[in-house]
């Protein structure tokens, strides 16, 4: 379970916490102009990176309030956390050295050498 | 020249027996790469076994290569919980779904590799007016598209699978079931271990332990993958890459409408058998069956939140044991042996994506989310037959990506099992 540092109220366990999914996704500015597929875009199409990752996350059995998080999908760990509408951090995330690779530590997954 | 291998029997039982089976031959062979191939299946999971299967037998393509990053039934079809069904809502669905469920009925012969296909049945229990409603739907719409479903009322549930707790006294009481009879369980990792064999008899080539690392186009064609074990050539590649989808797709600039969770499953200790069917609550969230070994198979849900490690969180387990513990007293005392995790690829609407991209030659199966085990000889057929010429199959045709700009989603979120 992961450990997820509220800025309203601190360390709290995941549990209480509910993911708003993927950050920075801007709503089109211009609806009735957007192609079928722009919809598509904006509506269903996700990066679902590996590896560092920019979601929103809301206290939702605490204080209610939304932040972002940024996490490596890779590991887990929560790298930073920063307030709804401010800029994505430049973070060395530690990736997994090839695309579908493991990472050094705590994947779970020993299907494949770690590089 | 490919060594046809020899025919599993009782025959070859005793003949090998009687050299303390040291004498049997590998199910498939450890082959060395070729630069070309006509057909690169990317993922060495059920899916992408039975793809290349049925494009070495049903369309005589049989230079193939299938790419596996760790080894053959290692992956999520070794991390299921083996539930085999078809009474889905939607026709497109239950089309699917059903044209998989014939195949499971004549596999082990096919195969000549006992996958230990059980149709034990499988009940969706109703636990309120809701639910009864909407099983009864279902019910209706699986009769109409010829699919065997039978309701059962509480009295007959507690008939049907005796330890079940059918008290109206607890905050969730069975008020219902559907029970699809020829549903069951199958033994997950013999289903791929039987496809490659197959698949390997016809000529396919299995490499495991081969990570792919980019995907080669030009001029709006594919012309091959690199791997960790060099570059091979194909005009044609399909990528069954489960949880992983949307990593591989990004290599070829693609992005999928998929999120990829962790989905985790437990098995008990050993037990005398005590439930001969498969018992699945959506309400609950709850789905248990057991093992030839004795193992209760528990299945869990989903984290709600995109990982790739392959474990999820602690409060999901516990969740599914309460509703386990509060539908069935007597397996409280039971011990859990072992726990794990696998990526799950979920769509928007719950339902895959079969299909063709934007790239000549490169196509997708994924999307199977939390289900796909059940689909894996349906898969592979009509992904076989999207590759083979080039246009989907007609039971995989609604299962387009391009159904998420045109709208004409195939929404399956209420008629899983259990929600995700």
């Amino acid at each position: 379970m992961l450990l997820i540092n509220c800025p309203y109220c601190g360390e709290r366990e995941q549990e209480e916490f509910s993911c708003g999914g993927e950050a920075h996704i801007v709503r089109p500015k211009n609806p009735p102009e957007l192609s079928d597929d722009q919809w598509a875009d904006y509506l269903f199409l996700r990066q679902n990176i590996k590896g560092l990752q920019y979601e929103r996350w809301n206290h939702s059995f605490g204080c209610r309030q939304w932040f972002n998080v940024a996490r490596n999908t890779a590991t887990d760990e929560i790298l930073a956390i920063y307030p709804i509408g401010t800029k994505p951090p430049k973070i060395d995330s530690n990736d997994p050295i090839t695309p579908c690779g493991e990472p050094q530590i705590g994947s779970g997954n020993f299907s494949t050498s770690k590089k | 020249m490919i060594k046809k291998p020899k025919k599993y029997s009782v025959f070859s039982l005793v003949r090998n027996a009687l050299s303390y089976h040291e004498n049997w031959q590998p199910a498939w062979r450890n082959p060395e790469i070729k630069k070309n191939y006509d057909a690169i299946i990317v993922g060495g999971g059920g899916h992408g076994l039975t793809t290349a299967y049925y494009l070495a037998k049903n369309h005589g393509v049989r230079n193939i290569a299938v790419v596996e990053k760790g080894w053959i039934g290692g992956g999520n079809t070794g991390r299921n919980t083996t539930i085999i069904r078809s009474n889905y809502l939607w026709d497109q669905s239950a089309a699917l779904y059903e044209h998989a469920l014939k195949l499971w009925e004549g596999m082990s012969q096919e195969l000549n590799y006992n996958v230990m296909f059980s149709q034990r049945g499988v009940m969706n229990v109703a636990h309120n007016l809701h639910d009864v409603r909407e099983l009864k739907r279902r019910w209706n719409a699986n009769r109409l598209n010829d699919i065997d479903c039978d309701w059962l009322n509480t009295e007959q549930v507690k008939k049907f699978c005796p330890v079940i707790n059918t008290s109206q006294n607890i905050r969730y009481p069975v008020l219902g079931a559907t029970l699809q009879r020829r549903a069951g369980t199958a033994r997950h990792d013999a289903v791929a271990w039987g496809y490659a064999r197959g698949a390997d008899a016809m000529g396919v080539d299995i490499i495991q332990n081969c990570e792919v690392t980019a995907i080669n186009v030009n001029n709006g064609n594919v012309t091959g993958i690199e791997t960790t074990k060099g570059t091979i050539n194909s005009k044609k590649i399909g990528v069954v890459s489960a949880g992983h989808s949307s990593v591989i797709a990004k290599m070829a600039g693609i992005k999928l409408p998929l999120e990829s969770r962790p989905l985790q499953a437990l098995v008990s200790e050993p037990v005398k058998p005590v439930i001969d069917t498969v018992v699945m609550s959506n309400t609950i969230h709850a789905y248990v069956s057991q093992s030839d070994k004795g193992e209760l198979v528990i299945g869990a849900g989903t984290d709600g939140y995109n990982s790739y490690t392959q474990r999820g969180g602690f409060n999901i387990v516990e969740d599914t044991i309460m509703a386990i513990v509060e539908l069935f007293p007597i397996f409280s005392r039971m011990k859990m042996l072992r726990h794990w995790g696998g990526i799950v690829d979920i769509c928007p609407d719950a339902s895959p994506i079969i299909s063709k991209t934007h790239i000549n030659g490169l196509y997708f199966n994924c999307g199977w989310g939390t289900g796909g085990f059940k689909a894996t000889p349906g898969s592979g057929w009509v992904f076989a037959h999207t590759i083979a010429n080039d246009q989907p199959h007609k039971l995989n045709a609604p299962f387009s990506i391009n159904r998420f700009s045109s709208g004409e989603l195939v929404d399956e979120h209420g008629a899983a099992a259990v929600a995700h």
